[in-house]
This record gives structure tokens, sequence and C-alpha cells, in this order.
């Protein structure tokens, strides 16, 4: 960036791009994007030197809604890319963002090992509790009687809880927003950015055409009666009495991050090969 | 139709045929768990080196994970080896325990030594019809008097005498190698010098052994295929790797944990193939040349994501070290099985690189050369190594430093002076090269956002004919158009009747074509070191003056002959020569199966 750029502020627009996203009128994750820029714009980082990365899926679109560098890869696998990225570029500021689906259905094993890895990346999950790119199909959150095309009668099966799994797989930081509120998810995600390690933010973000009914979480949502702690048993002991509707940062950890050792030493190949000689 | 020498030279530029093999010495270690057999092989080639020889030590063992049945399969010789000979001149057993599990694997003949421990019991019955001489010598009990030595130190001096390794040697290798109190080394010699002992006082014939070179080349190395892919993924510039355990693929992985550490990158285990693969791709788009190694089960799981690689144009490197398939298959044995998902095995039109080590020594000069085209292409690069180069160790010639590394066309930062003059960063140009700069994260002025998804040369999203078919030619053309250079294959040799193969199973395939010349067969051998994108046109040259083709491989299908007949019109009624893993092409069953092809594609007597 040149001197003039950074004499200016960064404000939220200049995080956000021309492109017009492919999301429903009244979809939750327009105002998750503005959260996002809005964080970005608090972090004062340069677009260019954050990577937001994503999976597939509605939510999974938002990379390119940014100035920021973008990778959208396959279905499930956002976490690991992003992985990949901060462990080999640690300058950089590295954000993922996905759905419910691709975060906790074909990427579950992923969610789990980035919290017990703790490199230090933000993860944003809109969830929704539904497949909306393929049509209305149930995920991972869906509640277990919620009838659809693919599960006739609903599924059967009880909805995960990510944030428990988070908190007991190792998650450094965990939190709960709401699209609703734009201003308090901005500062959920700012704060989840500046925390070292592996920071979780689930949004909840309503799926106004195939879960219509979402569009009453605005009356039901209200911010958690209690202060973070940095226990993670005392967080997970609150959120397995909790009804969903709580938000704000519920732990916040003190674990060290993943550590970083690229660059810190310069051997020179050859020297490596001596131990071939004769 | 008689047999005869089927070739004259059509020119003074033909390609130098391939030169007659020299003796060697073949000695198989066997015994089971704890009895050092790898250990003894392993100190033998060293000793061999130290003598001015070359040598491959091949390791076989049964299932188990610990202890079990084990044998150490070496050839030494005055050149370089690169594959196993048809026979053993020496099988030295330590016990006879399941040592029939590995008959298949160690052929004796007429005039091989069977060496066993007399108080071990009767050899196996496999063993002592194949006609080899049984010599029950006093292994342990020599071992014990020797003040509690181990008894491979006997074998070790056994059969490096017998093989034509001097005693000092063996000696200097014994004690380059020791990590433990001098005084444990003692009887260790004593018992080693009480094997050549042994070996000097044997009565009857032997096989003739090895005379020491004091001409060899300074400089050799010693290591294992896997080794030496991990070596040249560091010549190549790679400096990060995500991978999975996985057999026959792990020790690359383990060579590289501490050595990239040393070299300023980072290896990283993931939580499974799905994870390392897209962790590569996080990290090559990071701007960090990246690679994992994998086999064919984790090669499987990682297709979706190399796709990716494809259409985001990320360069990737994959080594898959090849065993047994398709499912968990055989782990720790050797197949050439998965040439055709490695060419073929992506969904959509997904041109890709794929490359494959015909030696030891090869698995680091095509791996560098494989980051060199990934980086150079911005395209994922298979490598395609076996079980047999990458879990065997090889005396080489140190393998020569590449001319330049091919690096990667980044996207420079824009002028920021210049203000809105500047045109719109287009991560996927349409060049005439099909090569388009490619950002680094943290450059201002070039964001974009590399995507799956079709998408237009600024990289958006677009599922539109004309985007899509623009994408696909530029993927294409980017592939097809590098030049490649001469080292897409190795061509020896100028006759009409030709050999084609590929990876490991070269070695056999040159030892059998340049035994048939001996016996005046003439055949030119083609093997091919990329397989993808298949250079059609210098394939054709390679061919020009061919009459047959015999494709040549390991595997039960025929996957390079289908492979070839698919993109290319192969001269004559090509046929292919294939077997599965686990056992070995050797030189000398495809020397045979040569020389009768070749004879029933002589050219017609013309009678008068």
């Amino acid at each position: 960036m040149n001197d003039m750029v950074l004499a200016a502020p960064l404000r939220a627009a200049d995080y956000k791009s021309d492109y017009k996203p492919i999301w429903c009128p009244g979809c939750g994750d327009y105002t998750v994007l503005s959260s996002l820029t809005k964080a970005l714009a608090m972090i004062q980082r340069p677009p260019h030197e954050v990577a937001v990365v994503s999976g597939i899926g509605c939510s999974s679109r938002i990379p390119a809604y940014t100035t920021c560098y973008g990778f959208h890869g396959v279905h499930g696998r956002s976490l690991a890319a992003a992985t990949g990225l901060k462990v080999a570029r640690p300058d950089l500021t590295v954000i993922v963002t996905g759905g419910d689906g691709d975060g906790y259905s074909i990427g579950g094993n992923h969610f789990m090992h980035a919290c017990r890895r703790n490199v230090d990346l933000t993860y944003i999950v809109m969830d929704n509790h539904v497949y909306g790119m393929t049509k209305g199909q149930a995920s991972p959150t869906t509640e277990p009687d919620w009838d659809n095309k693919l599960s006739p009668g609903g599924t059967g099966i009880r909805a995960f809880n990510p944030l428990v799994i988070a908190l007991a797989a190792g998650a450094n930081f965990v939190a709960r927003g709401f699209s609703g509120d734009p201003n308090g998810t901005a500062e959920i995600i700012a704060q989840a950015i500046r925390h070292p390690g592996f920071s979780f933010v689930e949004v909840m973000s309503p799926c106004v055409t195939f879960r219509p009914e979402q569009k009453q979480w605005k009356d039901l949502v209200r911010e958690a009666p209690v202060q973070a702690t940095d226990d993670p048993a005392l967080a997970a002991r609150r959120l397995m009495t909790d009804d969903g509707f709580n938000i704000g940062v519920l732990h916040a950890g003190n674990r060290n991050p993943y550590p970083t050792r690229m660059g810190r030493t310069a051997t020179s190949v050859a020297d490596l090969e001596s131990e071939f000689e004769l | 139709m008689s047999l005869s020498p089927l070739s004259t030279s059509p020119g003074p530029a033909a390609p130098a045929a391939v030169p007659p093999p020299a003796r060697t010495y073949s000695v198989a270690i066997a015994g089971s768990g704890g009895a050092g057999v790898m250990t003894a092989g392993t100190l033998l080639l060293d000793a061999a080196a130290r003598a001015g020889l070359y040598g491959l030590m091949v390791r076989t063992s049964g299932p188990q994970i610990r202890g079990g049945e084990a044998a150490a399969l070496l050839r030494l010789g005055p050149q370089p080896v690169v594959t196993l000979d048809d026979r053993f001149d020496l099988l030295l057993a330590i016990d006879w325990q399941n040592l029939h599990r590995f008959a298949d694997e160690i052929p004796l003949g007429e005039g091989s030594l069977l060496v066993g421990d007399v108080d071990a019991g009767e050899a196996p019955e496999v063993l002592r019809r194949t006609g080899a001489r049984l010599h029950a010598l006093a292994l342990k009990k020599t071992a014990k008097a020797a003040g509690g030595a181990w008894v491979n130190m006997i074998a070790l001096g056994l059969a490096g005498t017998l093989a034509g390794v001097p005693a000092a040697a063996l000696e200097a290798a014994l004690r380059a190698s020791w990590r433990r109190s001098e005084e444990s080394l003692a009887p260790n010699v004593a018992a080693l010098l009480q094997g050549v002992a042994m070996a000097q006082g044997l009565p009857g014939e032997r096989p003739d052994p090895l005379l020491p070179r004091t001409d060899a080349p300074a400089g050799r190395w010693m290591l294992s295929g896997n080794e030496a892919a991990g070596c040249g993924a560091l010549r190549g510039g790679v400096r990060f790797v995500a991978a999975y355990p996985i057999t026959p693929a792990t020790e690359l992985l383990e060579w590289m944990a501490p050595a990239l550490t040393r070299v300023g990158g980072t290896l990283l285990q993931a939580e499974d193939e799905l994870a390392s693969v897209n962790m590569i791709i996080g990290a090559s788009y990071g701007g960090v040349p990246s690679l994992t190694a994998t086999a064919g089960p984790g090669l499987a799981l990682m297709t979706e994501a190399i796709g990716l690689a494809v259409t985001a144009e990320v360069p990737i490197v994959v080594v898959d070290v090849m065993r047994g398939g398709p499912s968990t298959g055989i782990p720790a044995k050797s197949e050439q099985s998965d040439l055709s998902f490695a060419v073929d095995g992506l969904h959509g039109d997904a041109p890709r690189l794929a490359l494959a080590p015909s030696s030891i020594a090869d698995c680091l000069t095509t791996t560098e050369w494989a980051v060199h085209l990934a980086e150079a292409l911005q395209a994922p690069a298979i490598v395609l190594s076996d079980q047999f180069m990458g879990q065997s160790r090889a005396v080489i010639d140190r393998p020569p430093q590449a001319d330049a590394a091919a690096r990667r066309l980044t996207a420079p930062a824009p002028d920021a002076t210049a203000g809105a003059a500047v045109p719109a960063y287009q991560r996927y140009l349409d060049t005439v090269t099909g090569i388009s700069p490619m950002a680094v994260p943290g450059t201002p002025g070039t964001v974009y956002t590399a995507d799956g998804l079709e998408h237009t040369e600024r990289g958006i999203p677009s599922s539109q004919a004309s985007d899509h078919r623009k994408q696909l030619d530029k993927r294409l053309r980017k592939l097809e158009q590098h030049d490649y250079g001469p080292r897409w294959a190795d061509i020896e040799g100028d006759a009409e009747l030709a050999v084609i193969t590929f990876g490991s199973t070269t070695g056999a395939v040159r030892e059998a074509v340049a035994r048939a010349a001996v016996q005046g067969v003439a055949l030119r051998l083609v093997s091919l070191r990329l397989l993808a994108p298949l250079r059609t046109e210098a394939l054709a040259q390679a061919l020009q003056g061919v009459r047959q083709v015999l494709v040549v491989e390991q595997n039960h299908g025929g996957q390079l002959l289908r492979y070839l007949r698919s993109r290319f019109d192969l001269p004559g009624r090509a046929s292919g020569l294939h077997r599965p893993g686990p056992l070995p092409l050797r030189p000398g069953e495809l020397c045979a199966a040569f020389i009768e092809w070749a004879a029933a594609h002589a050219p017609q007597e013309i009678t008068a």
C-alpha cells in the first residue's frame, strides 16, 4: 500500500467488492458479509494482506464479495486449505467462511482437527440449518422432524451442537452471533480475528427461502447473560443447557497457537545432501 | 520363420544402444524378526560401496508390524544396479522360520548356494528342491562363542566374502555404523571375521565372486527411492508438505520432516488425505511450492482436490508410491497399477502432469523436474514412484544438479501511481502460452479469488459456454505447448522392434534388451518419463522405423498399453507383456519373452 492510502483509515466499504451476491433477497448472509467487512475495518489490515477461504455452499461465495485475496475451493475442505495457507504464510490474516453443511457434515473431520490444531484462523460459519444451494435438504444442525423431500418426515437424527464440539476439540475462541445484529456480529468477528489460535464464530443466518420460519429468530435471540470464560469446561456446561439463542463470546481460551516454523532456518539443500554421501 | 538379427543401423544419429550387462552377485539374507537381516544387508551394501562397487538392496517382509520374517535382497556389481537378477547366487538364512513365504521372491537354481544354521533344523522343501548347494554352518553357536556377538555379523562376513567384498571393507562399514560401546564392538568384529573365515573354508563349487573396483567415481551416494524423491522435492524448491501416513510412502515424509525444518520449510501431518491435498493447495496458493506423498488409497481420496488444482491453476506435486491395488491391496509390495488413475482419474476434462521415475536415482531428478513443471505450468503433477524403488536402497552416482529451477510466473504489484489507468488484474488471462501471471497473496493491486468454479479471465464464476471453452482450451494448451525437452523419455537403440515401458520396470527391461542383443536380437527401448501429457509427436519420432511394439509393465490390465492405444496409433500390432505385483518382472524372463516375440515378428524372408 502506498502512503496515501495508509493515511486514510480503511472503511468497511473498502473491503466490499463490486460483485453482486447470488443470494436470495433477505438472506442472512448479506449482513454477515457486512459484519465481516466492518470487522476488517476495525482491524485495519489492508485487504491484500487478508485471505478469505471457503468451501461450497451459498455462504461459501463470500470470498469474491470482498476485496481480499479469495480462495473458493472444494466442498468441505476450506479449513484444510486455510490451514495450509496460514502455516505456509503466517504473515497473512486468514479468515474461513462457510455454511453448516460444508463445515459440520462433509467437512466435519476437518472442523474437529482445526479446533485441536489451533492454527491462528478465524472460522465463520453461517448456520441456517439447511442446504440452500441444493434447494432444501437437512444439514447436521437441522431439527430431526423437519420435513423435506430427501428425508420425508424429517431425518429423525438429533441436531449437531457445533459449539460444544468446538470446545471439546480445543477451539481457542468460541462465539455465537446473529445475522440480524450486524454490529454485534462485527464486534465478535473482530475479536475473533485478534484472538490468537483457532477462533470459531457460529452465526445464525436465516434461510428465508427454505426455512422462512427462521425469520422469527430475531425475536428469540438475546445477548448471553454471562461473561466469556477461559475455562472450556464451564463454557461447554453453559452451552449444554443453552437454548441456542444466546449470542456473544462464550469462550476465549489461552492455548498456544500452532507454532510457525517457516523460514526459521536456512540450511542449504546441498548441505542436507551430505548425509547420502558415502 | 527363423530367428535372425532383426535390425541394421539406419543412420549415424542413432541413439546409443543398451550396453551389455556386467557380471553381478545376488545375495538374500533372511531370518525372523530380531535376527538383524536388514542391518546385515545395509552394512553389506555400504561395504560393497567401499569396495568400489554399486548395489541395490530390496527389503521384503511379512505383514507383521514388528518382528516376523524378513529378507534383505541385494544385487551387487561394478555398475549401478537398478533391478534384481533372475536368481540369487546366495541365500543365507539365519533361521528357516516362515522362509517359505518368500520362496517366490528368492529364486535359486543349480549353482546357487543355500546357507543355513546347522542347529536350525532342516531347510524347507521348497528351497531344497531348487538344486542349490546346501551348507549347514554353526552360525548362532559361533556368534555366541565370539563373546555374545550378533549372529547377523557372522552372516555379514559370510555373505560379503562370498560376494567378493573384502573383509577390510566389511569391517570398515561395521565400524562406521557402530553407535554403541567400544567393548561391544570387539566381539562383533570378531564374529564378522569368523564369518569371513567360514566363507573362505566353504568346500565345493561356488558362484564367482565380484572383483573390487579401485576406479569407482568419487562422490557416490547411498539412499532409498523415497529419500531420493524427498531430496528432489527440496532441490525443486518445495518448502511445504502436508501428508497422512501411508505405506509405502511414509519414509519419504519422515525423511522430509526434519529436512524441511532445516531448510526453512514445514511438514504438517494432516487428519486425512482429503486434508493433506487441500492444505498443499492452500499453501501453494500462498506462493510456497508444496507437495504431498501418498499411495493408491490416498491418491483416490485426493482426486477431487487435484481437479481443483487443475481448475484454479494451483501448482502442486503429489508423489504416489504405488503399491498393490485396488483398495487396500498389498500395502508393502510393489505394482504399477495406478497409471490409469494418474493419467485419467479426474472428473471433467482435467489436463494434468504425470511423471514416472525409472530408478532410485531418477526418483530424485524426476521429482525435482515435477516440481519445476508444476510451478512453471501452474498445474498438478503426479509422480508415480513405487514400493520397489521407494523402499529399496541403492548406491548411485551423485545426481547432477538441474541447470535452473523453473519458477512460477507471478504477477507484480501494479504501479500504484498510475491510479485508475491500471487495468484490472486478470488471474486467468487467456495468454498465448496458456500461462497467466499468478498473484501471491500479500501483493497489493492483484487481488483475486482462486476458484474451482469455472470462471472468466478475471476469475469471476461463470457458466457461460464461451468462458468454459476458453479456460478449458487455456488449461490444455499450457501443458500441450510446453517444451519438455528430451527428458520426456529414455530412447535407446534404433531397431525395428521396440519395447515401451515406464517406471521401475525400466531397469529389468533395459537389462533384458541388453541380454537379447548379446543373443543377436536387436530391440529399441523407449521408457516414458512424462506420461501426461503424452508427447505424441516425440513418440512418433522415437518410433520412426519401428514395425512392432511391445508394451511392458507391472500390472494386471495392461494400463500403459491401453493408455498409449487411446492416445496414439502404435505401429504394427502392438501387444502387451504385463504381470501384476508383487513379484518383480525379472530380466531373464523378459529376455526370453522378447526373443520369442521378436521371432514371431521377424521380417518375412524373401525366397527366390
